[in-house]
Formats: structure tokens, C-alpha cells, sequence
């Protein structure tokens, strides 16, 4: 594994380091809020929630500059809340409701935003790699110097397509950026069970990838990877890949038992490790705000993740004619 | 203010399940994501975390009680430093009710034209006097792709062996050196991946054409055609979708066997978002395929590798298209229709030639396209032949003869004077043997057969 490079501490700023608390903490809220609307049976099918890989999203997000394109799988919720897009349109899609990003024909798993560059929200395990190759193909063909973020799991680390993917990103030099999100548990399967090598990004090394190997629970590391990943590409290098070593608190989705880790070692994650705790401290310790000020941000937080439940229930079914509407354009 | 803790949904089937075993007990205070309670459902004992901060107020629903009702009340959370003993037990709650199920509504049917004849457009796919020429079907698709290329930078083509070797089966032959290698990409023999990125560059706004060498190699692909390709338009709420043509041939060749041998028409016409061709003659070919690559969905453009070589008329015009959901009738009769697509017309037509020369008169109508296709002009016909026949070379079972049957028998049942037979290939993998592959293909023969059946003779 190469050196885990530390994030240049010294060079954040109170003010960013306090925006990486808010956007983190609003992505855990809104999945805690939209747990407990499953719980309630406001949203139904599969739910597959973000809390405890928030670092990776928000650090990436720090990264991109307004065009550049991301795509992810159906653990798409922080996605959207990071890179912009409305609390109320996500929760109100999660709920089945017309006031959702898909009108509610999506749902959790399918969401996009042309305004926001999020394209989707893909359900097939792998499948959003390709795709994101290919919107990279879009951008280099008109050549407007924009990335694209494609986000997978160590679990479609083992897909096929990843691979035909590589080949061509590499053969075709594609401004993509491939963010392995290692949360360690392919489903329920832990990696050392479903993975033949260690560090997955090794394996870029096969087509000519540069890659490497990122703190997931630090903000501040997944940033400075993301910035250096995305002058890679915009200099015309090709891809690069970024392993980010992340844990997600809950089970794969609502309905998973999780007993394939230890309650200790979750616990034990979240007490040491949590990303959004690690940057209360810094904030605290290097007293960029005060206890008093953070808690009026939680309040805020809250504030936003209530509003999207009161509008997610509030919005009505869609009407009964979108079944037969945008089939076809 | 206190809240209630409510039994939850912990699967997306659960209606009630057993609270197992608390965790916490009145007093404890407890943060978010801390386990409350065990919770067996149907399938699997589930841990319950908190969401919220505060103190267990009440506890509500003993461990062990069994069959507890999602959204029932279990337990109240008070806020740090509220009386507990003030708290009351909560009537049920009804937040769960909240959803009201989807009114149901019928579908738009087709019990609406019921019986009612049909007024099919039969205008003419050129104006009279248009000069004509000669092209086998491999040209009229060159310079299809040719022409939109010409017209729309965003037009791009992507396969195996599309460019320096000019076409495994020369259809994109000259379209390197005319376009660079920017536009006209030769990927890697890798239909799952290629399929994939031309969907990407598609919903990033170009327009790709990803020929496939053959259908049968983009069943490796088949994940991304649909439920990347088709279905996104749906699934983002009209937001983005996948303006691009997926062509190559389709269906037997000969003597290649049974993986390189399969019509994938009735497949692919089966899938919601998708528009589905497959021509018969150049002009069609070359006017559909112009439309399919200005089509704003992704468009299945299924192509014959024995006809790439035939020749037939095709206009001389600046640009000429041909509207999809509009049939072809190539010959016009009286005792009987036969309706077909792709080289299936053929067998059509050679059987109506020897028919004719026993005296039954026979209908061809070429579908053109399977997605959308043109009911009305099939309906109006049967409802003027009362006989029906239909003639495609793929296999029997859910076959596009088979969803025409059941379409005419919605619409024109009383018309019918014979049921409806379908000739299909044989219900087998494809045979190498010579003597074998012929047995297994549709037939002028099986066509005649069946004529002569449902007229009678």
C-alpha cells in the first residue's frame, strides 16, 4: 500500500473546515430522518443509507469546480446533498411523491439532475462505470477540460465491466476519475472474502492507472486526493483512480441483519474514526467556532433535514397519467 | 417534547413482527445510532438503533411480545431533562396511513378502436418522378451515417473494427477517411463495456452510433441497452435519456450455427423505451436508419447480413427519411395478408409470387419498424383479406407473430374467416448441417403451406 499521504492540515481554514461539518452533518441527518421514515413505511423498496462515508462525498465535492460531471450507484443520497441538490427533491423522491427529483418514478436508487451534473442513481451493481466513462468520452470529444466523478463500491470492484472500463479510459486517455468507495463490506461479504487483492486501486496498475489509497474518514485527505486526481485529468493524463477506505455505519439496506461484522467493530469506527467528529474537534481545538456556534448549525441542519420529511409527506402522489408519461422523448 | 418511538418497517414486506429484546431500559439516555431493541421480522433478527438523542421515557411494548404492528408506538424518547413521569402512553399512531395507495386506472387499451376500420397513412415513402438508383443495402446505410455525420458534429461511431478495417462487414467502409478517428472509433472487443460508455456519451448529449458486429455479441451488452439505455428517461422524470442507435446485423446468416445465428426482434420489441427497426430493402435502410440516429431515444436497428449485399431502388434525394410506426406494402391483394419485417419480407413476397400464379391473390406488408409498429395498416388489411399469415425468422414463442395474433383478435375478430398462423423458425438452436440449418429456417414452403391453410385450399 503507498505511504497514506496526510492532509496539509495547516492550510484549511475555519471557514471550510466549518462547511465540511455542515455538509457532512446534513447528509447524516437526512439519512438518520430518512431511516426513520422507512421505519414508518412513508418510504418503501430499498433504502440504502450513506451514514459513516460522508467524508468521501463532501471531500471530492471540495475538489470539483461547476461542470464537472459525477455518477454514482444506487447509495446515491450524500451524493446528491453534496453536490448541491435539494434536500426536499431527494426526500420527497425517497417517498414516492411528484414533488421528488424523478417525479416520483425513480425513487431512491433513481435520481438525477441535469442542472447539477448528477447523473444518477443506477441500480445495477457496476453498471454507473461505463456510464461515467462515457460521459468523460462526451467531454473530452468536445474537449471542455470538465471530469467526471464515478463512484463504485468495493463490491462492483469485482465486475467485468470495471475492467473493459479501464481499458478503455486508459486506451482512450478519459478525464474520469474512478472513486472506489471501500466501505469493506461487498453487501455482506467482507472484502478479504470477495476481493483477491488488498488495495483494489493495485489494479489499475494493469492498464496504466495511476492510483492511490485515501483516509476516507478524513475530510482534509480526501480533498487533497481529489485535487490531485483531478489535475491529473484535466492536464489530459487519463483516468485516475482514488480507493477511498471509508465504513458505513448501517446495514447494506434497511433490511440487512448485519451480522457479518461485530457490533464492536461499528462502534468502535464511530468512536474513533467518525469524519464528521474528527472535524468538531479541529474546529473546537483550533477554535474556528464555539461549541455554542456548532450547535446552532446542528439546529439549522435539523432544521432543513425536518423541512425535506414535512414536504417529502406533504407532496402529493404523482398524478396517475405520469405512468404513461416520459417513456419516449 | 418527547417523541415516540414507532415499531419499524425493516423490510420492505414487513407488516408487524416480534419485539425480541430491549437494549435500553426506562432512564437510559441514549444517542443517535445507539441499538434500542431486537426485532425479529420474517426473515432475520434486526437490531433497532435510535435515531434520535434523548432519554427512554416509557417503554411501551414488553420484550417478547409478538405480532407488534409497524408503527405502533413501542417506546417514547423524552428530551434531556423532561419529567419522565409526565409522560402518557400515546394513542396509536396512524403516521404510517400517511401514504394512500395509488388509485388504480385502466391502462389506454386498444378496446377503444375495437372493431372500428382503421385509416392507415398510405402515402407514398417518395414523391412520383423522383429519379431512383440502384444501391445494395451496405451503401444506403454507409451513406445514412455518412449524411447525418455530415450534418450533426455530435454524430459518432463506435464499435469493433468500424475504422481501419472499415466495417467487419464493410458498412461503415470510407467513413474514417472522411471523418477522422475522433468520430469513427475502433473499441476493443468489449460489448459490455463499449455499450456502456456510448450510453454515457449519450446521456453527456452526443449522439453515438455503437455498432455491434453482430446482435448476438450485444447480448453481453444486454444490462446496459436496457436498463441503462431504455430506462432512464423514466426513471430521471424526463430529465435525461439516451439519444443513440444500437445497429449491426441480426439473424441467421448461414452455416454459422447456433451462436451466431438468432433474430433478437421479438426481444428487444418487448422493452418499454426503446424503438426498434428492422429493414428490408436499402431505401428503408437508409431513410430509417437517418431517422433512428435523429430519433431522441435509443433506437434497436437491426440489420441482415445476407441482404447487405442485395440491391433495390432507392431515391435520390437530398435527404431523404422514413418515419417510424408506418408499414410498407409491397404488394396489394385480396385473399389473404401476409405480414413480415427484415428478410422474413422476402420469403413473403416469393411466396405471393407462386401464390399468385395459383390464383390467390396475397397482401405484403413489411412492418419496417417493431416499435412502434403500424397496427392499423395490418388491421385495415385483415379486415379486407379476412385471412392473416405472418413470417419472421425468429422462434415461436412470445415471436412478434405471436403479439400480432392476439392484436388482430382484439381488433378485427369478427373479420377473421381463419386463425391466424404464424411462421416462424423452428423452435430449435440453430444447426450447422447444411441440409439441418435449411429445416430450421422459415420458408417460402412453410409460407405457402400456410396460406393454403387458412384459405382453405
Amino acid at each position: 500500500m503507498a505511504a497514506r499521504r496526510a492532509a496539509k492540515k495547516t492550510n484549511v481554514s475555519g471557514e471550510e473546515l466549518t462547511q465540511f461539518y455542515r455538509d457532512m452533518l446534513l447528509i447524516r441527518r437526512f439519512e438518520e430522518k430518512a431511516g426513520q421514515l422507512y421505519g414508518m413505511g412513508l418510504i418503501g423498496g430499498f433504502c440504502h443509507l450513506y451514514i459513516g462515508q460522508e467524508a468521501v462525498v463532501v471531500g471530492l465535492e471540495a475538489a470539483a469546480e461547476e461542470g464537472d460531471k459525477r455518477i454514482t450507484s444506487y447509495r446515491d443520497h450524500g451524493h446528491m446533498l453534496a453536490c448541491g441538490m435539494d434536500a426536499n427533491g431527494v426526500m420527497a423522491e425517497l417517498t414516492g411523491r411528484a414533488g421528488g427529483y424523478s417525479k416520483g418514478k425513480g425513487g431512491s436508487m433513481h435520481m438525477f439532475s441535469k442542472e447539477k451534473h448528477f447523473y444518477g442513481g443506477h441500480g445495477i451493481v457496476g453498471a454507473q462505470v461505463p456510464l461515467g466513462a462515457g460521459l468523460a468520452f462526451a467531454d473530452k470529444y468536445r474537449d471542455n477540460g470538465r471530469v467526471t466523478f464515478t463512484y463504485f463500491g468495493d463490491g462492483a470492484a469485482n465486475q467485468g465491466q470495471v475492467y473493459e472500463t479501464f481499458n478503455m479510459a486508459a486506451l482512450w486517455k478519459l478525464p474520469v476519475i474512478f472513486v472506489i468507495e471501500n466501505n469493506q463490506y461487498a453487501m455482506g461479504t467482507a472484502q478479504m472474502r470477495s476481493t483477491s487483492t488488498k488495495d483494489i486501486y493495485h489494479r489499475g496498475e494493469a492498464f496504466g492507472i495511476e492510483g492511490e489509497m485515501v483516509d476516507g474518514m478524513d475530510v482534509l485527505a480526501v480533498k487533497d486526493a481529489g485535487e490531485r486526481a483531478v489535475t491529473h485529468c484535466r492536464k489530459g493524463k487519463g483516468p485516475y483512480i482514488l480507493e477511498v477506505k471509508t465504513y458505513r455505519y448501517r446495514g447494506h439496506s434497511m433490511s440487512d441483519p448485519a451480522k457479518y461484522r461485530t457490533r464492536e467493530e461499528v462502534q468502535k469506527m464511530r468512536e474513533e474514526r467518525d469524519a464528521i467528529e474528527n472535524v468538531r474537534q479541529m474546529i473546537l481545538e483550533g477554535k474556528h467556532a464555539t461549541e455554542e456556534q456548532l450547535k446552532t448549525i446542528d439546529k439549522e441542519i435539523k432544521a432543513v433535514v425536518n423541512a425535506s420529511a414535512d414536504f417529502a409527506k406533504e407532496s402529493p402522489l404523482p398524478d396517475t397519467s405520469e405512468l404513461w408519461t416520459d417513456i419516449y422523448a | 417534547m418527547a417523541t415516540q418511538i414507532l415499531m419499524p418497517a425493516l423490510s420492505p414486506t414487513m407488516e408487524e413482527g416480534t419485539l425480541a429484546k430491549w437494549l435500553v431500559k426506562e432512564g437510559d439516555t441514549v444517542q443517535s445510532g445507539d441499538i434500542l431493541a431486537e426485532i425479529e421480522t420474517d426473515k432475520a433478527t434486526m437490531e433497532f438503533e435510535a435515531v434520535d438523542e434523548g432519554v427512554i421515557g416509557k417503554i411501551l411494548i414488553a420484550e417478547g411480545t409478538e405480532n407488534v404492528a409497524v408503527n405502533t408506538a413501542i417506546a417514547i424518547l423524552a428530551e434531556d431533562g423532561e419529567d419522565i413521569a409526565q409522560l402518557e402512553a400515546p394513542q396509536a399512531s396512524d403516521a404510517g396511513n400517511e401514504a394512500a395507495p395509488l388509485a388504480s386506472e385502466a391502462p389506454a387499451s386498444a378496446a377503444a378502436a375495437r372493431n372500428s376500420a382503421p385509416e392507415p397513412d398510405t402515402s407514398p415513402d417518395w414523391p412520383e418522378g423522383t429519379q431512383l438508383k440502384q444501391q445494395t443495402v451496405r451503401e444506403a446505410l454507409r451513406d445514412a451515417m455518412a449524411e447525418e455525420m455530415r450534418s450533426d458534429e455530435d454524430v459518432f461511431i463506435m464499435g469493433e473494427e468500424v475504422a481501419e478495417y472499415q466495417g467487419a462487414y464493410k458498412v461503415s467502409q470510407g467513413l474514417l477517411d472522411e471523418f477522422g478517428s475522433k468520430r469513427v472509433i475502433d473499441t476493443p472487443i468489449t460489448e459490455h463495456g463499449f455499450a456502456g460508455i456510448g450510453v454515457g456519451a449519450a446521456f453527456g448529449g452526443l449522439k453515438p452510433i455503437v455498432e455491434f458486429m453482430t446482435f448476438n455479441f450485444a447480448m453481453q451488452a444486454i444490462d446496459q441497452i436496457i436498463n441503462s439505455a431504455a430506462k432512464t428517461l423514466y426513471m430521471s422524470g424526463g430529465q435525461m435519456g439516451a439519444q443513440m442507435v444500437f445497429r449491426g446485423p441480426n439473424g441467421a446468416a448461414a452455416r454459422v450455427g447456433a451462436q451466431h445465428s438468432q433474430d433478437y426482434a421479438a426481444w428487444y420489441a418487448q422493452i418499454p423505451g426503446l424503438k426498434v427497426v428492422m429493414p428490408y430493402s436499402a431505401s428503408d435502410a437508409k431513410g430509417l436508419l437517418k431517422s433512428a440516429i435523429r430519433d431522441p431515444n435509443p433506437v434497436i436497428f437491426l440489420e441482415n447480413e445476407i441482404l447487405y449485399g442485395r440491391s433495390f431502388d432507392v431515391p435520390v434525394l437530398d435527404d431523404f427519411t422514413v418515419p417510424f410506426g408506418k408499414a410498407r406494402i409491397w404488394r396489394e391483394g385480396s385473399d389473404v395478408t401476409l405480414v413480415s419485417f427484415g428478410i422474413g419480407v422476402q420469403y413473403a413476397l416469393d411466396a405471393a409470387e407462386k401464390l399468385a400464379a395459383e390464383g390467390i391473390s396475397a397482401e405484403v406488408i413489411d412492418l419496417r419498424t417493431l416499435r412502434p409498429i403500424d397496427y392499423d395498416t395490418v388491421i385495415a388489411s385483415v379486415m379486407k383479406t379476412n385471412r392473416c399469415v405472418t413470417v419472421e425468422e425468429g422462434w415461436p414463442v412470445s415471436s412478434i407473430g405471436n403479439h400480432l395474433s392476439a392484436t388482430i383478435m382484439e381488433r378485427a375478430f369478427d373479420y377473421l374467416d381463419a386463425p391466424v398462423i404464424n411462421c416462424t423458425g423452428k423452435d430449435v438452436p440453430m444447426p450447422y448441417a447444411a441440409n439441418l440449418e435449411k429445416l430450421a429456417l422459415v420458408t417460402t414452403d412453410d409460407v405457402i403451406a400456410a396460406v393454403k391453410h387458412v384459405t382453405y385450399r
